[in-house]
């Protein structure tokens, strides 16, 4: 199914979750808390359809087609 | 007997006077930027040399090409990260920015940055306030950048801002402290730590700030574009306490005429 991230097409399994999508983008291996199984601080976050979801209810957010994803991290700034 | 004298640095504050913020000690008072440094690797060197405790970092789309992180970096230093809100232009924005700085990065703490335009990138007053209002309900400790208005450092403070950041100048022009003397009555009349922003060209432009009465100093420009970052950021290092140890220390009051600090009396004369 086709979603949007970070502004551009992109196609991910029906039914993904959130997690799902993060660890293909990030290449980490993610809990269903969230965080990385490396245990190494992950350091992004999601806005999905323009609402923040918290990490720990990544897993339990399916994805739908047409939705609007925007993935984020720190960089350099301020 | 004739003893020797020795001074002592009994009056003097202890160079290690940390500030507190939100009940976390930061042993330097110089807050850093990261914008505008042409490599991750060079970025380390300044701030390790600034010796910065409090780093601020902006959020953007997540590029899987990037290489390094600069997250990683501010952990791997024990650098505290102050995520800002750079680029918003609304409270909406704003608001929204620092919910996925607060999930990315774990802190609650934000530079609330909303500007009015590009050209200026000076802080649009109505929207800073509403994003403040709404930041501070919900459990943000709020980092106000705003401009070197005494009657809007207070009404943001009154909001629950945890610290006011009045700008020297706008972002990125090196034109030190224009207005000092509002500066110096947002610190006469703020009880929440204020912290000069932006603005900042030269370590002396820093040692004002510090004179004035300001609890820290925010920079990033004026280090990250030096031609030798690391040094600079070392320049301000000292800046930051020397000023602040002049302000404990208590500056002479000016003066219109010279004075004499030799004394007249007891000058051999020549016939």
């Amino acid at each position: 199914m086709n979603i949007t991230l970070n502004g551009t097409g992109h196609t991910v399994a029906s039914g993904a979750s959130i997690t799902t999508l993060v660890s293909e983008v990030t290449g980490r291996s993610l809990a269903a808390d969230g965080q990385a199984t490396d245990g190494r601080k992950l350091g992004v976050a999601v806005a999905h359809n323009a609402q923040v979801v918290p990490r720990s209810q990544w897993s339990t957010t399916a994805l739908a087609e047409g939705d609007d994803v925007e993935l984020v991290t720190a960089v350099q700034g301020g | 007997m004739t003893g020797t004298r020795t001074i002592t640095a009994g009056n003097l504050p202890d160079l290690q006077d940390a500030l507190m913020i939100d009940g976390v000690h930061l042993p330097s008072r110089l807050i850093m930027g990261t914008g505008g440094a042409p490599s991750l690797d060079g970025l380390g060197a300044a701030l390790l040399a600034s010796g910065t405790s409090l780093t601020t970092v902006a959020m953007r789309r997540y590029s899987p090409s990037e290489t390094g992180s600069l997250f990683q970096l501010l952990v791997h230093h024990g650098i505290r990260v102050l995520p800002n809100t750079a680029g918003c232009f609304t409270a909406r924005d704003a608001v929204l920015t620092a919910e996925l700085a607060r999930e990315a990065l774990e802190t609650d703490w934000v530079k609330l940055e909303v500007i009015a335009d590009e050209h200026t990138l000076l802080p649009d007053a109505v929207e800073l306030v509403d994003a403040t209002e709404q930041l501070v309900n919900r459990g943000f400790k709020v980092f106000a950048y705003t401009n070197d208005d005494p009657v809007l450092a207070l009404r943001l403070e009154n909001l629950g801002a945890t610290a006011v950041m009045p700008l020297g100048a706008p972002i990125g022009t090196g034109l030190g402290i224009l207005n000092p003397h509002n500066i110096e009555l947002i610190v006469s009349r703020a009880s929440v730590p204020v912290v000069l922003d932006a603005g900042i060209g030269t370590a002396s432009d820093a040692a004002l700030a510090m004179e004035l009465g300001c609890d820290a100093v925010l920079l990033a420009t004026a280090v990250t574009r030096a031609q030798n970052p690391a040094l600079m950021g070392e320049a301000f290092k000292h800046a930051v306490i020397a000023g602040r140890l002049a302000r404990a220390a208590g500056r002479i009051p000016r003066r219109e005429h010279a004075l004499a600090s030799s004394a007249m009396e007891g000058r051999a004369e020549f016939l």
